[in-house]
């Protein structure tokens, strides 16, 4: 399962931190620290997997740079290393569709928002959705269900667009 | 609105926002000045939480859960109005409170029972987004007594019409299995109904994840499914599904093999003609881990490899040399094949490739090659950057010592590498070649010449000095050459190099090993001059006579190349310990310590006594016979030559290696009760411990120079007042007292074991075969059982300490929930029906029934199904004669202690295993 994501600026700083088992907050904390440490000592163009035992032997980190923002996903041996890159490819595309040529400010902007994009992309350390598509339409469902405060929105069943990646 | 400590009207009216909070977070600089702004803001969010105003609340809300997220704030305090906030009727506050629940609730949290109705409600809600939001907080802080009390919703939710929900209550049953694995009971069946799930992709594919988790937790309860697992390989076109179903079969065919006939090629398939790289690279690691006997698909798996391998893309390099890596020990040929990608991929940009590449060549190393591969590798180490050429020397040192240096046929060429590491600038591996120089001193007794040779090469080289990371390996070199100081040819040079100037730059916990080698190359010395032909001196000589072969050709050489350097060509061995030698060693002695007798570390100040004391005596009485020659017959007599005596026998005894249970054979101590409640310990410490005794399989050394010395000196320096003579006579008996934790030697009952030797001084003279049978048997021990061990009882620990971990890997948890599974499978209707939580709750409202009535009904249609799947491939089964046979000794293999049940339990599900 995937264990975190984690977006950290090239500064070091914290812009998106989900963990999908408990960890306190000081723990979360100090893994960010690590792995920062780690991902700033390291070279441009180089591999994007590090060994990674902060959270026991068999997990591994994968992450990707976007401008000035380092995206991170850790997670154990029941995934492949190449779809969580496709997955974070994923994740930042729909990041793009939702702002618009993303950037590090959008994301410091849009807590809220950012964690709903992800949770509708990964749920409990599962994958549940690949497509940016059915993401941005579940935004939207969202947003208009966040700007219509009192009225309780029935929203339609969707159906279309279930092809396979 | 306002009095007490709540919100004012101005607080509500102009409260800041999220976007303000951060706005102001970044106008502040890191440090001081926005930590104080930050916890202003606290103050704020703790008034304005309390509104009853749910739009203020949930702005407050928001801003901490932000301060909690990103810059760890505590906000454990607020957990109340975050659960206060979920059953808001906005849809944004209700939000804003689970979001603030799934970042930061605890498991151990009261406050979570408040939780549990909330979740029902939105669970059940009409909104799917409603439903989206419940399922989310309960995934991360799912707990016991939510996963019990709400397992029925879930239930409901996994045949749900909306795709969207149906996924999120999939990956969610995860969490709920895990806390409460009764919940399998009730909701399997439906999770394998979501495997025939075609119409949607992601429903399919959370369903496939879910059991790629569980199945890699206890994989033999999922076997049954392996049909359907099979069919979703043959149907499915998308790539994240197949990867996680060749991921379970992965598991599952570790367990049943014939699994392996039907998929294998199937897998092939996949690999030869996808074009994603995620989808073939999980082809090629099942292949390589799991179905590694098929010939034909390992060779696949390795030209897949291959083209990973000279990919551009650094992260398919990377894979490949993993993938190369997982080939490596089951089929040598393959890594040996890209041997020299591997190479190339040492001087990498990426530290990971090149770490990658290091053990696969590491993976390589066998006796035959060893020499050579090393050879290489010092000559990348020296070119490396500090950190990888100690990455590169610290594998070549734990691979030559795997096993108790298995594959070292040629110590000497070992040892004159360990001092070639030593030299290389960035060594930071000191610690490691110091306690191997040591121990292959007391293993190895043929290789002792080699040691004090090369010791004798480190310890003359004042620049050595100079450098920090090198006083641990100096400080080997130095035990080395005192303790093994009859195998030199000149300890005269030793003596001058260990008493050097420059060695003022040692610490001195390594330069007082450096003066007792002196002492005991000065003992030596004298014991040579006054004691001619006997004790050290004689089995000197006998180690002359007996050896012309093997060791000495090389150690003559060495010979000539002192006398050379002394310039004393014309002197043989005896001419060595002239009286002027020792008057001018005792010189040497003096002049050298005494201005170290003051010293201010007591170690030093000691050791240094000990010799100075010893060297006086000495050169009273010897530089007064220097006057009158004729004496020199008595020199037996002297007092000097009694004490040497005494000192030579203490001395003389070889230290061996010391088994890691040695002390457990200390008796305790009366009145010494041990502490029961360690043994906890063990559980605490259980994967450090394996972890040890896996690389170091047999014992350290206890002579380590820093601790072991000074155990032996402690008891030496205690007495050093009264008399020299009386605390090597104390020394003497403590080694005797203790030698029964030295390693068993030959008059042990354990006499066959591989290294007493080193120990042994009944055997001094055979070294060469000491040396070849100590290869031979460590080579034989790969196959022999661990009772041909020097002590069996070492290895049986270290067994007996691999047993837990395994059983450690399948928690308790784990257990019922593949126990519960089983009863679903097998249709154990009896257990379904009593672990029903609807017989607890009889509260529960009708439609709940009705669902769970209409549940067991699909359940037993399910099975009859299920029963007529399995007559058909029955009929298959007779027709394969060959898979049948196999499969009799492979039941009896699976089967479970618990019998009868069991028993029937595995027929029904025999023939889904044939597909």
């Amino acid at each position: 399962m995937i264990r975190a994501v984690i977006v950290i600026n090239d500064q070091g700083k914290p812009r998106l931190v989900k963990f999908y088992d408990y960890q306190p907050v000081e723990k979360q904390q100090e893994i960010i620290r690590n792995i920062y440490g780690v991902l700033c000592s390291r070279a441009e163009n180089v591999s994007n997997f590090v060994q990674d035992s902060t959270f026991g032997p068999d997990t591994r980190l994968v992450y990707k740079t976007f401008a000035t923002l380092y995206f991170i996903v850790i997670f154990d041996d029941s995934e492949n290393e190449l779809a969580i890159l496709d997955l974070m490819q994923v994740f930042v595309e729909t990041l793009d569709k939702c702002f618009g040529n993303v950037c590090e400010l959008d994301i410091v902007f849009n807590f809220n928002k950012v964690h709903t994009i992800l949770d509708e992309i990964i749920l409990g350390g599962q994958v549940v959705e690949m497509s940016s598509s059915e993401v941005v339409k579940a935004l939207d469902d969202i947003t208009r269900l966040e700007k219509n405060p009192n009225s309780i929105v029935r929203v339609p069943k969707s159906i279309s667009g279930w092809q396979g990646r | 609105m306002s009095g007490g400590g709540g919100p004012s009207l101005m607080d509500s009216l102009f409260q800041r926002t999220l976007d303000d909070l951060i706005k102001g977070i970044r106008l502040h600089l890191p440090g001081a000045a926005q930590s104080s702004f930050i916890s202003k803001s606290l103050d704020e969010i703790r008034r304005e939480i309390k509104s009853t105003d749910s739009q203020t609340k949930s702005t407050a809300l928001q801003k901490l859960t932000y301060l909690h997220s990103l810059h760890g704030i505590d906000m454990s305090w607020a957990a109340f109005h975050a659960v206060e906030l979920t059953s808001s009727p906005s849809f944004l506050h209700k939000k804003t409170g689970y979001l603030a629940a799934s970042l930061s609730f605890r498991p151990s949290m009261d406050v979570l029972l408040l939780l549990t109705n909330q979740l029902r409600k939105d669970l059940s809600s009409t909104n799917q987004h409603e439903a989206s939001l419940a399922l989310e907080c309960l995934s991360v802080i799912c707990t016991p007594d939510f996963a019990r009390d709400l397992t029925p919703d879930i239930f409901t939710l996994l045949s749900s019409g909306k795709n969207s929900i149906r996924k999120k209550a999939i990956a969610c049953l995860l969490m709920v299995f895990s806390q409460y694995p009764d919940a399998v009971r009730v909701c399997f069946k439906r999770l394998v109904d979501n495997l025939e799930s075609a119409d949607n992709v992601q429903t399919l594919a959370a369903t496939v994840g879910v059991f790629c988790e569980l199945a890699s937790k206890e994989p033999r309860s999922y076997i049954p499914l392996a049909p359907e697992f099979y069919r979703i390989l043959v149907d499915s076109r998308n790539n994240w599904v197949l990867i996680k179903v060749l991921k379970i079969f992965a598991h599952l065919a570790k367990l049943e093999p014939r699994l392996a006939k039907k998929v294998v090629e199937l897998i092939c398939d996949h690999m030869k003609q996808s074009e994603a790289k995620s989808l073939v690279f999980e082809c090629v690691r099942t292949i390589v881990s799991s179905f590694y006997e098929y010939e034909f698909a390992v060779k696949l798996a390795v030209v897949k490899i291959r083209e990973f391998l000279l990919d551009s893309d650094l992260n398919l390099r990377y894979l490949g040399l993993q993938g190369l890596l997982l080939v490596a020990p089951n089929h040598l040929w393959a890594v040996l094949e890209n041997k020299e990608v591997v190479i190339k991929s040492l001087s990498d940009v990426d530290r990971n490739i090149k770490l990658e590449a290091l053990r696969l060549v590491m993976s390589m190393v066998s006796d035959d090659n060893v020499v050579e591969i090393c050879r290489v590798l010092i000559g990348y180490a020296l070119k490396s950057d500090p950190e990888f050429c100690n990455e590169i020397l610290r594998s070549m040192l734990s691979t030559c010592y795997r096993n108790v240096y298995e594959i070292i046929i040629d110590f000497d060429w070992y040892v004159s590498l360990l001092a070639e590491m030593a030299r290389i600038p960035h060594c930071q591996n000191g610690e490691e070649i110091e306690f191997q120089l040591i121990d292959i001193g007391m293993r190895v007794k043929a290789v002792r010449p080699e040691l004090v040779r090369v010791g004798r090469g480190l310890l003359i080289d004042p620049a050595l000095l100079g450098s920090p990371f090198i006083h641990r390996i100096l400080s080997a070199a130095a035990w080395v050459s005192g303790e093994y100081v009859k195998f030199s040819r000149n300890p005269f040079e030793i003596m001058e190099a260990l008493l050097q100037p420059r060695t003022n730059l040692l610490p001195p916990s390594i330069r007082s090993v450096y003066i007792h080698s002196t002492f005991k190359v000065l003992s030596f010395f004298l014991h040579s001059f006054l004691l001619p032909g006997k004790g050290v001196n004689s089995s000197l000589s006998n180690f002359v006579d007996i050896e012309p072969g093997f060791t000495y050709s090389e150690s003559e050489q060495e010979f000539t190349e002192i006398d050379h350097a002394t310039s004393s060509s014309g002197l043989n061995k005896r001419d060595t310990f002239t009286q002027e030698a020792v008057v001018n060693m005792l010189t040497l002695v003096i002049t050298s310590l005494t201005p170290l007798a003051e010293s201010h570390d007591v170690e030093i100040q000691e050791r240094v006594r000990n010799v100075l004391g010893l060297a006086q005596l000495a050169q009273q009485e010897i530089s007064c016979n220097h006057d009158q020659k004729e004496k020199m017959v008595d020199k037996v007599d002297l007092k000097t030559s009694i004490i040497i005596r005494l000192i030579n026998d203490a001395l003389s005894e070889d230290f061996g290696p010391v088994s890691f249970s040695a002390q457990e054979r200390v008796p305790v101590p009366n009145g010494l009760v041990l502490e029961e409640n360690l043994s906890k310990l063990d559980s605490l410490c259980a994967d450090v411990q394996l972890s040890i005794s896996e690389s170091f399989s047999l014992v350290k050394p206890i002579l380590l120079p820093t601790d072991g010395d000074s155990i032996s000196n402690q008891q030496n320096e205690e007495e050093s007042e009264t008399s020299p003579a009386e605390s090597m006579s104390l020394l003497a008996e403590h080694r005797k007292r203790h030698g029964l934790f030295y390693l068993p030697s030959d008059h042990n009952k354990n006499a066959s074991s591989s290294f007493p030797p080193a120990n042994d001084p009944n055997q001094r003279d055979n070294d060469v075969e000491d040396l070849v049978k100590l290869t031979e048997e460590s080579l034989v021990l790969k196959r022999k059982p661990s009772s041909s061990r020097p002590r069996p009882v070492v290895v049986k620990l270290d067994e007996g300490e691999r047993l837990p971990i395994t059983v450690k890997k399948t928690d308790e948890n784990d257990d019922l929930i593949s126990g519960a599974v089983r009863d679903v499978l097998l249709g154990n209707e009896a257990s379904l029906r009593s672990s029903n939580p609807s017989g607890r709750r009889k509260g529960e409202s009708h439609s709940k029934d009705k669902v769970e009535n209409s549940e067991t009904g699909n359940l037993s249609k399910r099975r009859s199904k299920h029963r007529n799947h399995g007559k058909n491939v029955e009929d298959k089964e007779e027709n394969s004669e060959k898979s049948k046979k196999k499969s009799g000794g492979r039941h009896k293999a699976r089967r479970r202690a618990d019998g009868g049940i069991d028993v029937a339990v595995q027929k029904q599900v025999i023939p889904d295993f044939l597909l």
